[in-house]
C-alpha cells in the first residue's frame, strides 16, 4: 500500500468493467460545449493498458475514414460517463502496438471464445 | 511576514481530478495538529512567534530542561519545536492547538523544507554548466568548469565563482503553491505540484508572501 492511497481510495471508480488489450471497448466520453454537456461514443480496440491506481490509463484505436486515431484515456477519470466491452480479443501481447503498421484484414484481432 | 503557519509531513505525490475533470498534480502533507508551547512576543523576546510542538515522544528520550519546558506550559511533550514567525501572535496563547483548517482550498502558500541531499557533484550538475567537448584533443577535462579567472589582472579568483561542491540537503523555499484541499478530518494538505525534500521530511507552510490579489 502506497502512503497515498489514502488520498486517492474516493477518488477511484468502481463501476470499471474488468477488460484488457485486444479487447474492443465503447468508451462513453463526456464532451462539453460550451454550457451543454453529451455524450460521445469512441470505440475501438484496447491496443494498452499502463500504470495502476488512479495514473492507470488505457489505449484505445479505431481506424476513422482511413485514419488510425488513437486516444488515451485514464481509467478513473471522470470524463469518463461509461466504459463498454463489445467484444473480447484474442492476443498474445500486452502491448498492441503492432497494429500501427498493419491495415485491413491484417489489423485484424481474433475474438476469444469462452472455453468449452 | 506570514499570517498563518503550520508544519507538516511530506506524505508523496499523487493526483486529483478538478471541478473539469482534468488531472491536478498534488503534494499530499499530513498535517498533525500542532500545540503552542511558548508565545513569543516583541515587547519580551524581540520578535513575534509561536513555539510549537507536534506528535509524541517518549518521556525517556526527554533531557530534563525539555521536559521541564513541557510541563511550565502544561502542554504534551512532542517530538520536536518549531518556531512560527508571525506578524501578530496576541490572539494565540499557550496550549491551543492549531489545525490543518486554518488553510482553506484556493489559497497561496509557501512549503519550506530542506532539499534532498546530492553529495558533492561537479559544475554540469550543481551549476548546469555545459562542460567541455568530447573531441578537439579534449584529455580528461569533459565535465570540467574551464576557466575561473584571468591572468595578472585581477590575478585572483572572484568571490562567489561557480565550482563544485555539496548540493543539496539545504533550505529550499517553493513559493506561490496553490491549496487544493484542506482535510481537517484526516489531517491532511493536498498542495498542487512539488514540494522540497523526501517524503517524511517535515515540512513549514506559510501563506503566499507574493501571492496576487
Amino acid at each position: 500500500m502506497n502512503p497515498t492511497d489514502l488520498v486517492d481510495k474516493g477518488r477511484l471508480r468502481d463501476d470499471v468493467p474488468p477488460f484488457s488489450p485486444g479487447d474492443n471497448v465503447k468508451v462513453h466520453v463526456r464532451v462539453v460545449e460550451g454550457t451543454r454537456e453529451r455524450i460521445q461514443v469512441f470505440q475501438g480496440d484496447v491496443i494498452a493498458r499502463r500504470g495502476d491506481g488512479i495514473r492507470e490509463s488505457f489505449t484505445v484505436r479505431k481506424v476513422s475514414f482511413g485514419v488510425g486515431v488513437e486516444r488515451t484515456f485514464p481509467v478513473h477519470s471522470p470524463v469518463i460517463a461509461r466504459i463498454e466491452v463489445a467484444r473480447t480479443g484474442d492476443v498474445r501481447r500486452a502491448k498492441l502496438y503492432y497494429l500501427r503498421e498493419r491495415s485491413g484484414k491484417a489489423a485484424k484481432i481474433k475474438e476469444k471464445r469462452a472455453a468449452r | 511576514m506570514a499570517t498563518t503557519a503550520i508544519v507538516g509531513e511530506k506524505v508523496g505525490m499523487t493526483q486529483v481530478w478538478d471541478d473539469q475533470n482534468r488531472a491536478v498534480p498534488v503534494t499530499v502533507v499530513k498535517v498533525p495538529p500542532v500545540r503552542v508551547v511558548q508565545v513569543k512576543t516583541v515587547d519580551r523576546d524581540g520578535y513575534a512567534a509561536l513555539q510549537v510542538t507536534f506528535g509524541t515522544v517518549k518521556p525517556s528520550r526527554l533531557t530534563k530542561p525539555e521536559a521541564g519546558h513541557f510541563a511550565r506550559a502544561g502542554v504534551e511533550a512532542g517530538r520536536r519545536l518549531v518556531e512560527l514567525r508571525l506578524d501578530d501572535v496576541s490572539g494565540f496563547e499557550v496550549g491551543q492547538e492549531l489545525t490543518v483548517g486554518q488553510l482553506v482550498a484556493g489559497q497561496r502558500v509557501d512549503v519550506t523544507g530542506v532539499s534532498r541531499g546530492k553529495g558533492f557533484t561537479g559544475v554540469m550538475r550543481r551549476h548546469n554548466f555545459k562542460g567541455q567537448g568530447a573531441g578537439h584533443g579534449n584529455h580528461k577535462k569533459h565535465r570540467a568548469p574551464g576557466a575561473i579567472g584571468a591572468c595578472a589582472t585581477p590575478a585572483r579568483v572572484f568571490k562567489g565563482m561557480r565550482m563544485a561542491g555539496q548540493t543539496g540537503a539545504q533550505k529550499v523555499t517553493t513559493l506561490n503553491l496553490e491549496v487544493v484541499e484542506s482535510d481537517g478530518e484526516r489531517d491532511l494538505l493536498l498542495v498542487r505540484g512539488a514540494v522540497p525534500g523526501p517524503s517524511g521530511g517535515m515540512l513549514l507552510i506559510r501563506d503566499a508572501v507574493k501571492a496576487k490579489k
